[in-house]
């Protein structure tokens, strides 16, 4: 296994266990959060890496989490 | 400078607001309701004879010198048993006091050596002082008769001794033991002539005794003496400073000859500890002056070179050369830092400044992020700031007290004693943690309840708490009304009072009686003041910021915050880790928490530093290990931590640093990570430097320079050093105008100075405009974020899973007499009681696998294996099995996981499957670290030779 997709599956399981605390909330609040602690905690690079596995097969990815980062990449573009 | 000699007063002074006036030797003192004779007499400068009584200890009145004359009463009370009281006359000196005291000294002098010319105590005797303040001249009854003057020596303690000889039984010692440490560990044996101090019945080494010092800093003879002055001598002066263990952060005189440290003995006036020590602060000070100590500069091109020494200036010039090689190489993000809990604030400071406005990034992380750093995201979230609610004294108004997570009496053990203290005066305990710990039944202290969780289920335990309180109406309504977002509220009790997380549902995740549970909840919801102290058992889990939220939905939820004997207390692990996270060493975070995308914030620190800075997070210690695995992250600067021990999968934390191109070390040893570092910065202990650290209860207490820097430069100067080297001024004479430039640039330290610190010993932050002296208590009358917020805590199980192959569950933490990585206290006599790493397992478990006590047994995890030696124990439960992780040998890090807190990847030690298995082999792993252990370790040969 490469280094990249050893990191591409640590950040989808990141940011999956990020979403899952999210769960319990609205969902509109939820995915809020989500994108809000991806944005204040984790490193640009991180969240290119996040939003380029998205934006491919976005293997791994919870439903919450997938939407959160396709919301992150929209924001981050704008 | 001289000795610093705190006044004693013989008993305590009350506390009382009421106060009684008296005359005392026809001079009218004034003192609280309550106060002793004594006391009062000591207040107005009068010291009355005394040998029984000291005031870190209640009333004895046993010495019988202390007697004074109270016109209308009869006989000679003792002053120390005596209230003051309104309009009483008393006489402390008179013909007939005078002959009664004599007559007391010359019966104890008669059983008492005369060798007080060559006596370690010469100078520092109470009794001594004692026959010169009555004007002994004479003993009437000589030392024929029959005496205790062969009496045994026990010298079995690596740090004192006891002479029986020496001893006038005042029980000094014994009461020490039982009211200031808690322990019970001495008592008085036979009566009469007889009567003797006992440890027991076995010698102290052997004894229940944890070598806390209580009873040698209480005997008034040298019959308990510190080895240190036996062979030393008194020291001629001394200075208050820190301790640099534990987040308790107790106050010490370093008592001096020169720049040798003869003692350190704990300072009354210490508002963390009010003169009571541990046996890591009070005796473990002997590393600091180790030949382990790496004193010269070092560096090499590779990490199989040997180290060559070098001047500072050329380890300065290198080590940047490298850094700017790099980062013109690999970018700017390719470098960062990591800065050290163990280092003081002003320290910490500069690291964190040189890597953003120097390395030009936020690259900068620091070890709370394998320890409280869901601490503090959980408060801030909750709370509005990342720091416990209160001062440690507010335990002594406590009721009820939630004890999470953590094991005071091992790891803070002088703010244990505290608690200790009130839970014998009737508080209630309830203890949380998959280990029967200490605390749970321990002499004259028994828990309400234990609720003995499994690892990786506090969660649901905490939610379950929760829902008896909501589902049975026990919520303090109106303080939630009153002082958190009711919306919230109400949207978090709909949640909690789902029967998903009722006892009798999370039963099966907890493996808590149900009962127990609602009992619990019910006393700590209406026991009256309740408290919620907690340790890593609560931060280093998967859910660990999601169970600081629900501890503080449990505070706010009965109404348990902003007064004395309430509150969420985290308990700090590292001496400054509440200091480093304070000074802005995440990499999200400015100093003072305030985060790096807020432009306002930014701009300021932009306009002070005079440079642009990144707007962007920086790389968290995973982060970079991850990346430097992958490639893009070739240089780090580690200053006083010990990753290649302390952080979790070693492999792949070695396998991160191997792949950097420079990482530099700054320490006061070789350490584990320094195998594999190219650049050796020989660091300053804390006595070799100024500064301050902040405690656990965010108290700032300087730390004072007795002796200069072995290695020439205290750490700060280093950092400046390398950043100067770097191109990045940084024009600071002394620490203090550090602090300066930190209160200009943060609100919480606004109106911190050295001036201040001086002035009023300490202060606890948020210390400014508004609050001058501080702010002991934390949220009084409304919460840092305006209304507290409750946080939905559901419960998620980590990831990490016993199973058939792994069918056990590893907990890693921490024993008393040995401190984290254990590099300093592994450099002292404290090994006596700790040698090396033991697993504990249930007996159910090693019988099934037919572990016998001291077995050497294999610890596999999917990760990694480990051999260490077992002992069977009922302290765990069956299924979970316990080790520390003070010895780099034992490698206990080789088998913990990469799985890690959602919100700020602070490992989850405490929850690694494993299976145990008896082995006659150290691992691979071991085998492979015993090698590389002396091979990168080599320094090259001209340099020791010069150096010798």
């Amino acid at each position: 296994m490469s280094s990249a997709s050893s990191q591409d599956e640590k950040l989808v399981r990141m940011a999956n266990q990020i979403a899952q605390y999210f769960t319990s909330q609205p969902h509109d609040q939820a995915v809020a959060g989500v994108v809000e602690h991806l944005r204040s905690f984790w490193t640009p690079k991180m969240r290119r890496q996040i939003i380029d596995h998205a934006a491919g097969d976005g293997a791994g990815l919870e439903p919450l989490t997938l939407e959160a980062v396709q919301q992150l990449a929209v924001s981050s573009s704008g | 400078m001289s000795l610093i000699k705190e006044v004693d007063y013989g008993t305590k002074l009350a506390s009382s607001d009421v106060k009684v006036t008296l005359t005392i030797d026809g001079e009218r003192v004034a003192v609280p309701k309550g106060t002793s004779v004594m006391a009062a007499a000591m207040s107005m400068g009068t010291a009355i004879p005394k040998l029984c009584a000291t005031d870190m200890l209640d009333a004895f009145g046993s010495c019988r010198l202390c007697l004074v004359e109270i016109e209308g009463r009869r006989g000679t009370p003792a002053s120390c048993t005596t209230p003051a009281e309104e309009g009483m006359v008393v006489h402390t000196q008179n013909a007939r006091l005078a002959k009664l005291r004599k007559s007391v000294m010359e019966l104890y002098i008669s059983d008492h050596p005369l060798d007080c010319l060559t006596c370690p105590a010469n100078g520092d005797c109470e009794l001594e002082d004692m026959a010169g303040v009555v004007g002994l001249r004479h003993v009437r009854y000589g030392q024929k008769g029959a005496n205790h003057l062969h009496g045994a020596k026990d010298e079995s303690n690596p740090y004192f001794t006891f002479d029986e000889s020496k001893c006038i039984v005042c029980s000094r010692c014994v009461r020490a033991c039982e009211e200031v440490q808690g322990t019970f560990a001495l008592t008085i044996q036979s009566r009469g002539f007889e009567s003797k101090v006992s440890s027991g019945g076995v010698d102290f080494l052997a004894s229940e005794c944890v070598s806390c010092g209580a009873c040698v800093q209480a005997c008034p003879t040298a019959s308990l003496t510190e080895k240190s002055i036996i062979e030393m001598g008194q020291p001629e002066h001394s200075k208050v400073t820190t301790c640099a263990y534990c987040g308790v952060g107790c106050s010490f005189k370093a008592e001096m000859q020169g720049e040798r440290v003869v003692r350190m003995v704990p300072y009354k006036d210490g508002k963390a500890n009010e003169g009571h020590s541990c046996v890591k602060g009070r005796f473990a000070y002997g590393y600091a002056t180790s030949k382990d100590r790496i004193t010269k500069p070092m560096i090499r091109a590779a990490i199989t070179d040997p180290w060559r020494e070098v001047s500072w200036d050329d380890a300065f010039t290198y080590a940047a050369s490298e850094f700017k090689r790099i980062q013109a190489k690999y970018g700017r993000e390719s470098v960062g830092a990591i800065t050290s809990s163990r280092c003081t604030n002003e320290e910490v400071f500069v690291m964190q400044k040189l890597v953003r406005a120097g390395f030009g990034n936020n690259n900068v992380d620091t070890c709370a992020r394998v320890c409280h750093s869901p601490t503090g995201y959980g408060l801030k979230m909750t709370f509005g700031t990342s720091a416990g609610t209160q001062d440690f004294k507010s335990v002594e108004k406590s009721d009820v007290i939630l004890l999470i997570g953590a094991n005071p009496t091992d790891a803070h053990p002088v703010f244990a004693s505290r608690m200790k203290k009130r839970l014998r005066q009737g508080a209630k305990l309830i203890v949380m943690d998959p280990r029967r710990i200490d605390l749970v039944k321990t002499p004259h202290v028994r828990a309400a309840y234990h609720l003995p969780v499994l690892p990786g289920s506090n969660v649901a335990m905490i939610n379950a708490l929760a829902h008896v309180i909501v589902t049975e109406g026990l919520v303090d309504e109106a303080f939630v009304r009153e002082r958190c977002d009711f919306a919230d509220f109400e949207n978090w009790a709909r949640f909690i009072a789902s029967p998903d997380n009722s006892p009798e549902a999370v039963e099966a995740i907890t493996g808590v009686k149900p009962d127990d549970v609602r009992a619990a909840a019910r006393l700590f919801a209406t026991g009256g003041d309740g408290a919620i102290y907690y340790g890593l058992g609560v931060t280093e889990h998967s859910q660990g910021s999601t169970m600081v939220m629900g501890m503080a939905n449990l505070a706010m939820a009965t109404g348990n915050l902003g007064r004395e004997g309430v509150g969420i207390n985290p308990l700090r692990g590292q001496n400054n880790v509440q200091g480093a996270c304070d000074m802005g060493s995440f990499p999200h975070e400015f100093s003072g928490y305030r985060h790096v995308s807020d432009e306002a914030t930014r701009e300021m620190f932009e306009a002070f530093w005079g440079v642009k800075l990144d707007h962007e997070p920086g790389m968290r210690i995973p982060n970079m290990l991850d990346e430097a695995v992958a490639g893009g992250f070739k240089g780090i600067y580690v200053q006083g931590e010990d990753i290649a021990q302390s952080d979790p999968d070693t492999k792949h934390v070695v396998s991160g640093l191997e792949a950097m191109e420079c990482v530099i070390v700054q320490d006061l040893f070789l350490n584990e990570t320094a195998k594999y570092a190219h650049v050796f910065f020989p660091g300053a202990s804390f006595l070799e430097k100024d500064g301050t650290f902040t405690n656990a209860e965010r108290r700032i207490n300087r730390v004072r320079k007795v002796m200069a820097p072995m290695a020439g430069l205290a750490d700060w100067e280093v950092t400046l050093g390398f950043a100067r080297a770097l191109g990045v001024p940084m024009a600071y004479e002394h620490p203090s105008q550090i602090m300066d430039e930190i209160a200009k640039l943060t609100p919480t330290f606004r109106t911190v100075s050295y001036a201040k610190l001086d002035e009023l010993g300490s202060v606890q932050w948020p210390c400014n405009e508004a609050a001058p002296t501080g702010t002991p208590i934390m949220h009084v009358d409304h919460f840092v974020r305006g209304k507290g917020r409750f946080m939905l805590t559901q419960f998620v199980p980590t990831q990490e899973r016993a199973g058939p192959l792994f069918p056990l569950l590893l907990t890693t933490g921490r024993i008393l007499t040995q401190y984290n990585v254990g590099a300093q206290t592994r450099r002292t006599q404290n090994n006596v009681w700790h040698e090396q790493d033991m697993l504990e397992i249930h007996p159910f478990d090693a019988e099934n696998r037919g572990i016998c006590e001291g077995d050497l047994v294999a610890l596999t995890s999917r990760i990694g294996e480990v051999s260490l030696r077992a002992t069977i124990t009922d302290r765990m439960q069956p299924g979970v099995v316990y080790t520390t992780f003070h010895h780099p040998t034992s490698g206990a890090n080789v088998v913990t996981t990469d799985n890690s807190d959602w919100a700020t990847n602070c490992p989850e030690y405490k929850v690694t499957a494993v299976q145990v298995r008896r082995t006659n082999y150290f691992s691979s792993w071991q085998d492979h670290d015993r090698e590389t252990g002396v091979s990168l370790r080599r320094i090259a040969r001209e340099a020791v030779d010069a150096a010798e």
